[in-house]
């Protein structure tokens, strides 16, 4: 590939990024009415990736478990029981992650 | 520093410095495939989706093939769409923010913005704003920087980036402790699971999110039935 393909190629992978960002604000424009089921989908939908997005984090655990994936699993683990008791989003997600590379560290 | 900043700066903290750390290790790659460092650094930029980066810099080393380019970007990266039509509602009336608010839409952004409560008084859309640009900074210094000292670079830190797994954690627990009803939460971790199982890692996420509209078509007919 030359500089020009590499940069034509850079362009198109912005392009079809962007195409993924703005279709949908480019077909329900602000100035028209959201269909209502679109607006349902707005509201009940947020939950739902938020699910999927847990899923894809531990998508590789579910399939080949070993040390690392229980060091995520436990650190995981300590995340999750945060913020029910504390309801600090902050400290939450600096001591789960803290949890994972002190493990990742020592063992 | 006005409120709208330093709330998102206290929101953002942790993703930014994640996206740092996850940008130096893109930009190291980049560097030791023999880019210059500014290919980490505009892509880090103009494209601002982490995993479709990492894929591309494998593509710029192949024949050039622009619609296998721009088809794969668009399918990796398809999840959007389904975070523009929740975030049409939030993005309203945004003016002049509006473009870079879904510029800059990754999966963290789009988490931590349609899941902050604004305290009463504060402008939401200027607090998304900041969000996004911090994310995005963060990102786009870490490819940079990665990309101009290489190997040179010696303070990884292995894990760091289970940063990203902890947002995404602790925003589904807090969605899930405020609602009233979990359907939503809970279909979305069952069919999350269910597609990945089925499908396998590379297109599950987009699978499970048509499911999931798939549901709640069903779901809303009823609702609009009683």
């Amino acid at each position: 590939m030359t500089l020009t393909e590499q940069v034509i190629t850079i362009l198109l992978a912005a392009l079809a990024t962007m195409a993924t960002r703005f279709l949908p604000f480019m077909i329900f424009r602000e100035n028209k009415p959201l269909p209502a089921f679109v607006s349902y989908l707005g509201d009940k939908l947020p939950p739902a990736i938020l699910g999927i997005l847990v899923i894809y984090c531990y998508k590789e655990q579910i399939f080949s478990f070993d040390q690392k994936a229980a060091f995520g699993l436990l650190a995981g683990l300590v995340t999750i029981g945060l913020e029910s008791w504390k309801k600090n989003m902050l400290l939450s997600i600096l001591a789960g992650t803290a949890t994972y590379v002190l493990l990742m560290h020592f063992f | 520093m006005n409120q709208e900043m330093k709330l998102a700066m206290q929101k953002a903290m942790p993703i930014m410095t994640g996206f740092t750390f996850l940008g130096i290790t893109y930009g190291i790659f980049m560097h030791q495939l023999g880019f210059n460092f500014l290919f980490p650094t505009l892509m880090a930029a103009s494209i601002f989706a982490g995993s479709l980066e990492f894929i591309l810099t494998n593509l710029l080393l192949k024949d050039f093939s622009p619609w296998l380019v721009l088809f794969l970007s668009f399918i990796i990266n398809s999840r959007h769409l389904f975070y523009g039509i929740s975030m049409l509602k939030p993005f309203k009336n945004a003016g002049w923010k509006k473009f870079y608010l879904i510029f800059g839409m990754c999966d963290e952004t789009f988490s931590i913005n349609f899941s902050s409560k604004i305290p009463e008084g504060l402008d939401r859309q200027k607090f998304m704003l900041y969000v996004t640009m911090f994310n995005h900074v963060g990102w786009v210094f870490g490819a940079m920087l990665g990309g101009l000292l290489g190997s040179l670079i010696t303070f990884q830190i292995p894990g760091v980036d289970f940063v990203m797994v902890a947002l995404f954690l602790t925003l589904f627990v807090s969605q899930f402790n405020g609602e009233e009803n979990h359907f939503s939460s809970l279909t979305g971790l069952a069919v999350g699971l269910f597609s990945l199982l089925l499908f396998g890692e590379e297109f599950f996420m987009l699978i499970a999110l048509i499911i999931m509209v798939v549901i709640l078509w069903f779901r809303y007919k009823k609702e609009v039935r009683a």
